[in-house]
């Protein structure tokens, strides 16, 4: 019974807002991240959550109790934190039981709950050392472990990965995931890194200027932003944005990018969009994946153009290659063998089934 | 009813906690002013109040019945013993200041040049002067300067130089305590620059080096401007510290010969200790503030500079 | 023919790589020749004061070379350490430094802790005002401390001039301000997340300064506690102006007034007391250079 539910809260620094009232309930056992760019306010929700800030407005409530004026050390709650703050003078077991024995659990109590959350970690061997004498991937494991061992109702990570190396964060992304699902508690999990947001949550909050763009499942935010930012946001290399308009000939709706490039809008979509035509701040979205090279076949819903390639970037796996139309740079992924080549003409194919219509001067998805 | 129970229970409890957050907040300053306050009273007890309690003595006249208003500094500055006070006070702090950095400078680089394994040991060496309580080492020199004994003298003998009159002579006594004082002063700069110098990144001096900047040309391009900060704020502290000096003259020559070595530390404790002319003495030693004042604005100024940079 | 030339050039390049090493070579001597020579100046006094307390009255007023102990004795050690009144002085010197360390860190930790981390009302202008302070010298304060002193005697009748436990009284006036001082940086340094993990862990106030912030700003504390030290140690102007009963003097003052008397001076026993006098600090910071250094230096690159 920890489900964490968040009323309109709001947060003002002095006159400044922080956070602009915002609504999310987040159910027991649920891995939910909070993602979005610096000073969006993802973290500041957090600290409201830990009690390390005053909430300005709204209501906080942790397992149904309102925590608003409960302090931290009474929320029932654990924290790991960007930099460890890991005690530097204490071992990783003194660390571990720190708060274990300012609660005066007996001392049985404590070394059976240190080691057996050493054991999830795999830091037993390492339950003696100082944190110095550990590696940055350690000291996450054993910040987690300070956390594990108070059994609280919540887990709050406050971008915990973001002082690891590439290698290890990846690494360490998977460990977070599989103690989630040994230990099974309500996490709010705060990153700047969409890939981490993807990969961990089982429902990601997409944040931006202090409100909440959108909540969804991964794969639903990925194919259904309901924003442009949400559209930009997620998803790597970034979906591409080009001023479009829409012209409507012969029941049949096209979206023109320029003199000479008209995209064919799906059937299914006509019905949706038509009442858009003849605006001016309409863009198209299509991310980078599906603006692909010829297929040897044809498919349904594919619109081929012809460009010249600017630059073309080798990932192995596939070859990224930029154009421009109208002066916005353009994003596709090809197939390595397509043969793409900078200053080269490319057949090119609009995967037209995916794309998505945005209203720039609200910022919707259409 | 249970759905009712509940939100209600909430509130209740929000409530209440709101309350008694407050209090805690409450409680929260209260016990950080509580463990503020001995600071608190030490300072404004003990520095602020006499610092104040000063400029009203000085107004008094030497029996402190009689208010004399700036009676005591016109009487001042009517005696010629005051100016020469002055003079000497601005010669000691001044020439005794840019020899401490500049000494300190130049030993803190050759220290900072030979291998890093024999630094700590020179370091160690270099820092003792300023670790012997001061009034003990200047014993030793006063020893050394000794009239009839001077261990100075013994070695100018043996190249045939007459002895030197240390603290006999007014200029000789000026320039022994100025000495005393750069001895004492110079190992703490040294110490200061040192630690300003390995701040300063080894890359900085490569991509001089590569630039083909000599080896002066890189002290002045990359060193200096990298320490200024630290030079500055290390003489101006260095500069109230010399100005306010008293261990030294007072034990070197008690600022003989015929106050020829007084500064206003010696001579406001001559005046207002030993002679008993309490507003007079504190009349002397508030011509330090002025001095204090500029050094102290100066510093303040750097800090609250690098505090917005940060 | 390639492998001619490469030689060549090789050749031709070693004699400067030579020349840069032979320069190097000889900045360091010089180095290490300029370094001698500032050693023996900032060297000399003290190792002459050990020469001298060798020496008996005979050999020094013999004026045989000075720099030389043709005869050394511990006579001045015995005479001085068997000496009732030195003893004395020592003893002063040690219980005020002592209790002086003791007031200034509670003083200076407390607070430090309180301007660091939890504001209040007015605790940036008094971290600012601790720091101006710190700027105020003794002796500028010593004529109107004086004067409230004697003023207390007459209104109160407690006496605290020539009480060398006055002393306590006044040293904290010049370490309490940098002592905080340097604990405020030292406490500033400290991650936030640290007090806000221990929040979470349910530390009040109190556990969070002595459970987490005093161990982890150790090297500060060790620092201030020197600086204190040796401040109250080498204390000269306070006790010249409050003590003068012989019986109420601390070492510097003692070694000056009592071992000179008039003309007469007892060198040897001079520099013995100095000596001795002098050993404290200079133990002290034998051992702990680096805290002695770190707190040195704190004052102007910390906060």
């Amino acid at each position: 019974m920890a489900q964490v539910t968040l009323r309109k809260v709001v947060k003002m620094y002095d006159e400044t807002p922080a956070v602009r009232g915002i609504d999310l309930d987040i159910a027991d056992k649920e891995f939910i991240v909070l993602v979005g760019p610096s000073g969006c306010g993802k973290s500041t929700t957090l600290r409201m959550i830990a009690g390390l800030e005053e909430i300005t407005g709204g209501e906080i409530a942790i397992g149904g109790d309102v925590v608003n004026d409960v302090p931290p050390k009474d929320r029932d709650i654990a924290m790991v934190f960007q930099n460890y703050a890991l005690y530097p003078h204490m071992s990783v077991f003194e660390n571990m039981s720190f708060g274990l024995r300012l609660k005066k659990v007996a001392r049985d109590e404590i070394r059976r709950r240190v080691n057996d959350a050493a054991r999830i970690l795999d830091i037993t061997e390492l339950l003696e050392r100082k944190p110095k004498q550990l590696s940055g991937g350690q000291r996450q494991r054993v910040a987690m472990g300070r956390a594990i061992v108070r059994d609280p109702k919540v887990f709050l990570f406050d971008e915990p990965l973001s002082n690891l190396d590439a290698k290890l964060r990846v690494q360490m992304r998977t460990e977070i995931k599989k103690v989630h699902q040994k230990v099974r508690t309500t996490t709010v999990y705060v990153t700047h890194d969409q890939i981490e947001a993807m990969t961990l949550a089982d429902r990601v909050v997409v944040m931006n200027g202090g409100v909440i763009e959108q909540v969804g499942a991964p794969n639903d935010l990925y194919h259904t932003p309901q924003t442009k930012f949400v559209a930009g946001f997620i998803g790597s290399p970034a979906m591409n944005f080009i001023a479009c308009r829409l012209e409507e000939a012969a029941g049949a709706l096209r979206a023109r990018l320029s003199d000479t490039l008209s995209l064919p809008v799906p059937a299914s979509r006509t019905a949706r969009y038509k009442p858009h035509v003849g605006k001016s701040s309409l863009l198209v979205g299509l991310r980078p994946e599906h603006i692909r090279e010829e297929p040897r076949h044809p498919e349904p819903d594919l619109h081929l153009f012809e460009v010249m390639l600017d630059v073309t970037e080798p990932m192995g796996m596939e070859t990224l290659v930029y154009f421009t139309i109208e002066g916005t740079e353009i994003c596709g992924r090809v197939n390595p063998n397509a043969g793409a080549a900078d200053g080269a003409k490319m057949r090119l194919a609009a995967e037209l089934a995916n794309m998505h219509l945005i209203d720039d001067s609200t910022g919707k998805v259409l | 009813m249970a759905d009712i129970a509940v939100p209600r229970a909430g509130t209740a409890v929000g409530a209440g906690g709101r309350a008694s957050l407050h209090r805690l907040m409450q409680r929260k300053s209260t016990i950080a002013f509580l463990m503020a306050l001995p600071l608190i009273l030490v300072i404004s007890l003990l520095v602020a109040y006499p610092a104040f309690y000063s400029i009203y003595l000085a107004t008094l006249n030497k029996s402190m019945e009689r208010f004399v208003g700036l009676g005591n500094f016109s009487f001042l500055f009517g005696r010629e013993t005051f100016w020469l006070v002055v003079k000497q006070s601005c010669i000691f702090a001044i020439t005794a200041v840019i020899f401490k950095a500049l000494i300190g400078f130049v030993v803190a680089h050759f220290v900072h040049n030979i291998p890093a394994k024999g630094q700590r040991k020179w370091r160690g060496m270099l820092l003792v002067p300023w670790v012997i309580p001061p009034a003990m080492s200047t014993l030793a020199w006063l020893w050394l300067f000794d009239p009839s004994y001077s261990a100075f003298n013994w070695i100018l003998a043996i190249f045939g130089i007459d002895p030197v009159p240390w603290t006999g002579n007014a200029h000789w006594a000026r320039f022994a305590v100025i000495l005393v004082n750069i001895w004492v002063g110079a190992p703490f700069f040294m110490i200061m620059y040192l630690a300003a110098l390995k701040s300063v990144p080894e890359q900085l001096y490569e991509a001089a080096a590569i630039d083909g900047a000599t080896w002066w040309q890189r002290i002045w391009y990359v060193t200096l401007p990298m320490m200024r900060n630290i030079i500055a704020i290390t003489a101006l502290f260095s500069l109230i510290v010399t100005f306010a000096n008293f261990d030294i003259v007072r034990v070197l020559t008690a600022g003989g010969p015929l106050d020829y070595t007084h500064i206003f530390a010696t001579w406001a404790f001559r005046v207002g200790i030993e002679s008993g002319d309490i507003p007079l003495g504190a009349s002397v030693s508030l011509f330090m503030v002025p001095i204090l004042a500029v050094a102290a604005w100066f510093i303040l100024r750097d800090i609250n500079q690098r505090g917005n940079e940060a | 023919m390639t492998a001619l030339t490469a030689s060549g050039a090789e050749a031709a390049r070693r004699p400067q790589y030579g020349s840069i090493s032979k320069s190097r070579r000889w900045a360091l001597r010089w180095s290490y020749f300029f370094l001698v020579l500032f050693a023996i100046f900032f060297l000399t006094p003290p190792i002459y004061m050990f020469i001298t307390s060798l020496k008996s009255s005979a050999e020094i007023s013999a004026a045989t070379n000075p720099w030389w102990v043709y005869s050394p004795t511990l006579d001045n050690y015995i005479e001085l350490l068997t000496q009732n009144q030195y003893l004395i002085f020592f003893r002063n010197s040690a219980i005020v430094s002592v209790c002086v360390v003791a007031v200034t860190m509670v003083i200076s930790v407390l607070a430090a802790f309180a301007l660091a981390r939890m504001k209040f009302w007015g605790s940036a202008t008094l971290a600012t005002g601790v720091f101006l302070t710190y700027l105020i010298p003794d002796t500028l304060l010593f004529i109107p401390l004086f004067k409230t002193f004697a003023f207390i005697r007459e209104t109160l009748g407690i006496e605290l001039i020539n009480r060398w436990w006055t002393l306590i009284i006044l040293y904290p006036t010049l370490t309490v301000p940098f002592c905080t001082w340097i604990m405020i940086g030292y406490f500033a340094s400290i991650p936030k997340e640290l007090d806000e993990a221990a929040l979470i862990d349910g530390a009040s106030w109190t556990q969070t300064l002595t459970k987490i912030f005093i161990p982890v700003a150790l090297p500060g504390i060790i620092a201030a506690t020197i600086f204190a030290f040796t401040v109250s140690w080498a204390q000269f102007l306070y006790p010249l102006a409050f003590t003068t009963s012989t019986d109420q003097l601390v070492l510097p003052v003692g070694i000056v007034t009592t071992l000179i008397k008039g003309d007469v001076f007892n060198w040897g026993q001079i520099m013995t007391g100095a000596l001795l006098g002098a050993a404290p600090p200079l133990i002290i910071y034998a051992f702990l250079m680096d805290y002695y250094i770190a707190g040195l230096t704190a004052g102007a690159t910390k906060g």
